[in-house]
């Protein structure tokens, strides 16, 4: 009999820690020598805590909701007495989550211990780096990039192996440097994440790869400060691949000789684009360069520089593996392999899942996710962050893959899947990822620092009632001119979701321009708050929750609001139990 | 003139010019002095030691590593992750990230600056609490979600995330 439980962010953040403190207790009080396991994030956040129990005939049982009270029984009925507790069961429903996917980046993520580089290599780990050692030439390794079809799952989609090419063949003397972007940037996004966390030296064998196939001597980790686990246990494999011969002088007794090193980046968004991410290494402000030259040229310290994100390294040691050709058999005629999509918003399943390119978003929202929360009716889902669209319910029947997700207006972007739905207001949406951008604008494209704040102000004039006729014009005219203007993928992509939602939901604007109406009742400006006199009991609870005392009636009478001091807070309407207040 | 800015954005008192003890920086800056590109290290490293960025620090980093104070400051307003002024004892980091905002974090905000009384960056009198919003914590499954030193806090109402806040508060002045 063996325990494990899911120690990613997501499971620590829903309570694991305290499920692991009751059952070492429990396991302990009853002395039964069993150890508890651990592995990173298993992908379904919205059932964490979750614990597994594997019984000696192999039968494999995955406890969700895990409480410690849960936990008590779990030991009494199912490690003592030998029958799962069904009712803590993941239900088979939910299971289908799982069993729907296709996992090729995330083939090890909650199946191995992160923290131990033995339990990687017993699941075929570095064998992939070992056969490029020994057995491939540089321009072999990238023929088989090449054939795979990788393209970089940061966002942009360029083709991998090209990149490599490129700082393979590279003028001028070593060193050459090897980049992993692991500054996840997109808030909503949390794929690196999980992979660093669940399987930090899929990553590290990816960059190594790519080490050799280029010639390069170093390689850094670009990570986001916010993700201390995932540092942490970068920090662990790297020591433990150290140990190991993996890294350092001669690797496998070859002459090939590599290292890593991690460097915490410090929280800005433009640092996602590569030569902002390379002056911030430096110790600059992460301001973007014009290209070329392209780092592949003149990266890190003006040497060549291979730059890839977590993902498409995560790639590489399974398509070394299996062969480029297994993993460009997946997907469609651009887009080959799989894509990992971190799903959340309004859904009912949220989590981390990876999906062959070309399926439905459909599939994905519906069959995977479970569909909307509360069954709501879905609006739209937003992909790609702040440098993407949103796209509308008529069209998700759109394939998944680069191509077909650009024509929407949207991009694949770094994998974020943000499902929204009835309540959800178009509007204040853009405004939301405009006010983001505005404030992560490096500052030095005038279009970009002037024009995204441009298009904030005038979209908080709408959402506030204050909208005027041209507004959507001058929206869209300085969306233009922004994407022309700018430097980097930031600029040019930030007037996408303003852009995106214009097209798709410009009755909704207009509401809000002329009407002076919110039809998603998000703006609050724009609500106005009455008490239905025939639901109203005169309970007084609203008066009493009125910030503003706004609210006047007798007890056991209809109360009314009045509208001069109402301040749209809404509190009334949240604390009221007969659905008395009426918003509008 | 006057500047438009008005009084809180003045130079005095976005970087307070207080008293501090300059010993555990040397220790940081002795190691990294020599390694090029390491100033935001240092900067990490410095903010570790006092919870933010005092302006003698930066000083202190200028006049050791050879960079001029524009260069240090130009660098550390550039992040985020960067503070000026000092923290209360419990640093609310409310997620505004995307799967967040979808779930009402608007509202969840509204609650905890009524129960402190303060707004986003500030500090409450007593200094037991700052609260900051944040871009996004990663755990967007359980949004809404605030993390205070550390332990997140997930699937907020603007109830519940008051009760935190209280709970912290009871302990605080019993103990």
């Amino acid at each position: 009999m063996r325990v494990r439980i899911g120690l990613g962010s997501c499971g620590i953040a829903a309570g694991a820690k305290k499920v692991i403190a009751e059952l070492e207790k429990k396991l302990a009080e009853k002395d039964l020598g069993i150890k508890i396991e651990q592995t990173g994030c298993i992908g379904m956040c919205f059932n964490e805590p979750l614990l597994e129990v594997f019984d000696d005939e192999g039968k494999v049982s995955l406890y969700g909701k895990v409480t410690p009270e849960a936990v008590d029984r779990i030991v009494e009925e199912h490690i003592i007495g030998g029958s799962p507790v069904t009712e803590f069961l993941v239900s088979d429903d939910d299971m289908t989550f799982l069993t729907r996917q296709k996992r090729v980046a995330l083939r090890n993520c909650g199946n191995i211990d992160p923290e131990n580089i033995d339990d990687y290599m017993a699941n075929n780990g570095y064998k992939a780096f070992e056969k490029c050692l020994k057995e491939m030439t540089q321009e072999e390794v990238i023929e088989q990039i090449k054939v795979s079809g990788l393209r970089g799952r940061g966002g942009a989609g360029f083709p991998t192996w090209f990149k490599w090419n490129a700082t393979l063949n590279a003028k001028g003397a070593p060193p050459k440097y090897i980049i992993c972007n692991a500054d996840e940037g997109d808030p909503g996004a949390f794929m690196d994440r999980s992979l660093l966390e669940g399987d930090p030296n899929s990553v590290m064998e990816g960059m190594m790869i790519a080490g050799y196939a280029v010639g390069a001597s170093e390689g850094v980790f670009y990570v986001r400060a916010e993700y201390p686990l995932a540092i942490k246990r970068l920090e662990m494999a790297i020591e433990q691949a150290r140990e190991r011969g993996l890294l350092g002088k001669n690797i496998l007794g070859t002459n090939f000789s590599f290292d890593l090193r991690i460097k915490a980046g410090a929280g800005a968004f433009v640092c996602g684009e590569e030569t902002a991410l390379i002056a911030s290494l430096e110790g600059e402000r992460g301001m973007p360069r014009l290209k070329p030259p392209f780092p592949a040229q003149k990266g890190y310290w003006q040497q060549p520089t291979n730059i890839n994100n977590v993902e498409t390294y995560a790639n590489v040691p399974w398509i070394l593996f299996n062969g480029g050709s297994a993993f460009s058999a997946m997907g469609t005629a651009t887009s080959k392999g799989t894509k990992v999509f971190a799903l959340a918003g309004k859904i009912k399943r949220g989590g981390l899942v990876e999906v062959p390119m070309g399926i439905p978003l459909r599939e994905v929202i519906f069959g995977i996710g479970g569909g909307i929360t509360d069954d709501r009716e879905i609006k739209g889902v937003q992909m790609g962050g702040p440098s993407g669209g949103c796209i509308p319910k008529e069209l998700l029947d759109t394939p998944v893959d680069y191509e077909s997700i650009v024509k929407t207006g949207a991009i694949m972007g770094s994998g974020g899947m943000i499902v929204m739905d009835e309540t959800t207001c178009m509007v204040d949406m853009a405004k939301f990822f405009l006010d983001f951008t505005q404030k992560e604008s490096c500052g030095k494209c005038y279009h970009c620092r002037l024009g995204t704040k441009r298009m904030l102000e005038i979209l908080t004039r709408i959402s506030e009632g204050e909208g005027k006729d041209g507004d959507i014009e001058i929206l869209d005219e300085l969306a233009v001119k922004i994407k022309e203007g700018s430097l980097c993928g930031l600029g040019q992509s930030a007037p996408n979701p303003a852009q995106s939602t214009v097209r798709y939901f410009r009755k909704e604007y207009e509401k809000h321009i002329y009407d002076h109406k919110c039809p998603s009742k998000k703006c609050k400006a724009l609500l106005t708050f009455t008490i239905d006199e025939d639901k109203c009991t005169g309970c007084t609870l609203c008066a009493r929750k009125c910030a503003v005392e706004a609210i006047k009636g007798e007890k056991k009478k209809a109360h009314t609001i009045d509208q001069t001091l109402c301040i749209k807070c809404g509190n009334c309407a949240d604390v009221c139990r007969f659905g008395a207040v009426m918003i509008d | 003139m006057q500047c438009c800015c008005g009084e809180e954005n003045k130079l005095e008192n976005r970087f307070p010019d207080t008293e501090v003890d300059l010993k555990p920086l040397d220790v940081v800056l002795e190691k990294y002095k020599g390694i090029k590109g390491s100033l935001i290290t240092i900067l990490q490293k410095t903010q570790e030691i006092y919870g933010y960025l005092p302006r003698r620090a930066l000083q202190h980093i200028a006049d050791v590593i050879g960079v001029k104070p524009a260069k240090i400051l130009g660098a550390a307003t550039f992040y985020t992750q960067f503070r000026f002024q000092p923290i209360g004892k419990y640093l609310v980091m409310l997620c505004q990230g995307t799967a967040c905002h979808v779930n009402g974090s608007e509202k969840i905000e509204d609650a905890i600056c009524d129960e402190l009384k303060i707004k986003d960056g500030e500090t409450t009198e007593d200094r037991l609490f700052t609260l900051e919003n944040v871009a996004c914590l990663g755990c967007c499954s359980l949004a809404p979600v605030m993390m205070i030193n550390g332990e997140a806090y997930g699937k907020l109402t603007p109830e519940s995330a008051r009760k935190v806040i209280r709970e912290i508060f009871k302990n605080e002045t019993n103990s």
